[in-house]
């Protein structure tokens, strides 16, 4: 009996320390289309969290079963160990979110649709905050202004304000650089640091693995309705991370010569370059003797070039698997 | 933010948003129903009103105001809650009402609590405007204004379930338009029921406008087609209803949540 208590306020310590608790979450459509598979995953306070996946995995239902807006089948979700439906209102309460699509009252006026969003979740008008959060996002110039006279990048941070008008403790943010320009995206990515650094948890749906590799504390993938992966991106990248050595050749060759066969070399570029892939993290790549060899076996080249493989390369690969 | 507490806060937001909606298309919202108005008092109560002198021992241009003023405020009260709850759903900002630590309940109060408030605002400014034409004497005005409230509250609730069904303003302007209208006109907001003659009168004692109409009137005059108790029964039936349909809407998150 002390065992069970023991093992149950444990359970309780780790669902107050996670910000986010999804557990064995299933989402069944009613034609039977599966769109989430028995999800477990915990999202800590104030790490910036990365979903990948390609279009249909099963990202926007995660995200929406959390915020309230789609109903789950089955499993348990916690928000600051709030239940979703039980608990509904401390839950959303900490929760902020901004969609992938752009969804404003285009009529209303910046102030007013940031007003309002703050009043719907039950905190009373903050002239200042409200004034400091439209600073911080460059819209308080266009406070007066109705949102159907903003620019596309403009109506995006609007969003944004609105997620952020009750000052919520989580962030999800779905697709937030989905078609917008260079300038923007980095914007975007200096806001969600601050935010970061405000301790703001922030939950992130991207298909732009440049931005979970720049952004992401961790990142899962999902694909199918599956968690395939959950993992520091720092330490995925190493653990999954290959180096490309490129041997440009002189003379183009028609077949990878036998005695490199132990090196496992690809020939690429009608055989103008020769691929060597090898583990970032070995200590010996065993590059110096390849060379040598080449060497020794008269074959010229006239450049040589390193590249790490990205997170794409390691998302692509673990969804390959998984299919 | 306990289970059992109200998010005031929130209802105050969505009930403010919407009356500012109202405030934007002021236009819209006030003056074509007063300028449609005032054209039945011309066309009803001068035009074919001087051709007919009392009924029911009342003047015709008085005895049409009551009809005039609940056609008003059925249809502001269906428009208003419809489009009040379809918008958001059309421009994807339901989303964030979805989201908010708001009830069910408390949503469904803020929107139906506007699209009345509006209905009525505009009855009463019809029922100042008929001023204006007939001298009018109300028997009984906590009845005037508890069958305001209680026909704009119920007929806002069912504005509100076709915001929800809707999937284009194609269909959220069907029901109002093809069926609001001629339930009204055929319901005696021109004429006594007493005035058709039969099977019609046995007819159209099926249409509940009639029971609404007459009510409101007896309101006025003191003068009824159908009892009293009937016209408050039929109300709160309806009213019933339409909550036991929403009930069901919110349970099955029926056009709101997948």
């Amino acid at each position: 009996m002390a065992h069970v208590k023991l093992k149950y306020r444990k359970y309780q310590k780790d669902c107050l320390m996670q910000q986010v608790l999804v557990h064995n979450v299933n989402k069944i459509y009613r034609n039977g289309c599966i769109a989430l598979h028995a999800v477990d995953l915990a999202i800590e306070q104030g790490e910036i969290f990365a979903l990948l996946g390609p279009n249909g995995a099963g990202k926007t239902t995660l995200i929406s079963i959390i915020c309230g807006l789609v109903t789950k089948s089955s499993g348990q979700v916690l928000v600051a160990g709030h239940d979703i439906q039980r608990d509904y209102r401390a839950a959303r309460m900490r929760i902020g979110m901004v969609p992938q699509e752009i969804a404003l009252d285009i009529f209303e006026t910046v102030w007013n649709t940031v007003l309002f969003s703050r009043g719907l979740f039950g905190k009373r008008r903050d002239t200042a905050y409200l004034e400091q959060l439209l600073r911080d996002l460059s819209l308080w110039n266009k406070r007066d202004a109705r949102v159907i006279e903003l620019s596309g990048g403009m109506k995006r941070r609007v969003m944004i304000a609105k997620a952020l008008s009750h000052e919520p403790d989580i962030l999800f943010l779905d697709e937030p650089t989905a078609g917008v320009d260079v300038t923007l995206r980095r914007d975007m990515w200096a806001l969600v640091r601050r935010l970061r650094e405000k301790g703001v948890t922030i939950i992130l749906t991207t298909h732009y693995i440049e931005e979970a590799e720049e952004m992401a504390d961790r990142v899962g993938v999902i694909d199918k309705g599956r968690l395939l992966l959950v993992e520091r991106t720092v330490s995925l990248m190493r653990k999954m991370g290959k180096r490309r050595l490129t041997i440009v050749l002189q003379h183009p060759l028609a077949d990878v010569p036998l005695e490199l066969a132990g090196w496992q070399l690809e020939l690429e570029e009608n055989g103008h370059n020769l691929i060597y892939s090898f583990d970032a993290n070995a200590e010996n790549t065993g590059i110096p003797t390849l060379l040598r060899r080449i060497a020794e076996l008269g074959i010229e080249f006239r450049d040589l070039d390193t590249a790490r493989s990205s997170l794409e390369d390691i998302f692509v690969s673990l969804v390959e698997r998984a299919a | 933010m306990r289970w059992f507490s109200i998010n005031y806060t929130g209802i105050y937001a969505i009930y403010r948003k919407e009356m500012a909606r109202m405030a934007r298309t002021m236009w819209q919202s006030v003056a074509t129903p007063v300028i449609t108005t005032v054209l039945y008092f011309v066309v009803f109560g001068r035009a074919i009103g001087s051709q007919i002198q009392h009924v029911d021992g009342v003047g015709y241009g008085a005895f049409i105001v009551p009809g005039l003023i609940m056609l008003t405020l059925l249809t502001q009260s269906v428009s208003n809650a419809s489009i009040g709850i379809y918008f958001p759903k059309f421009t994807k900002t339901i989303y964030e009402v979805l989201s908010a630590p708001l009830s069910y309940t408390e949503a469904v109060f803020a929107y139906v609590a506007a699209a009345a408030t509006k209905a009525i605002l505009l009855a009463l400014i019809i029922l100042a405007t008929a001023t204006l034409f007939v001298p009018l004497n109300i028997h009984h005005p906590v009845w005037m204004v508890a069958f305001l409230v209680l026909t704009a509250l119920a007929f806002s609730l069912f504005g509100f379930i076709i915001g929800i069904w809707a999937d284009n303003f194609e269909q959220l302007a069907i029901v109002p338009a093809l069926v609001m209208t001629p339930l009204t006109f055929l319901g005696g907001a021109f004429y006594s029921i007493g005035m058709l003659p039969q099977p019609w009168r046995a007819i159209n004692m099926l249409n509940p406008v009639v029971y609404l109409v007459s009510g409101f009137r007896w309101s006025f005059y003191g003068s009824t087609d159908v009892g009293i108790g009937a016209s408050l029964a039929f109300t709160g039936l309806f009213m019933v209803i339409c909550l036991l349909v929403l009930w069901w809407i919110f349970c099955t998150g029926y056009r709101l949540k997948t």
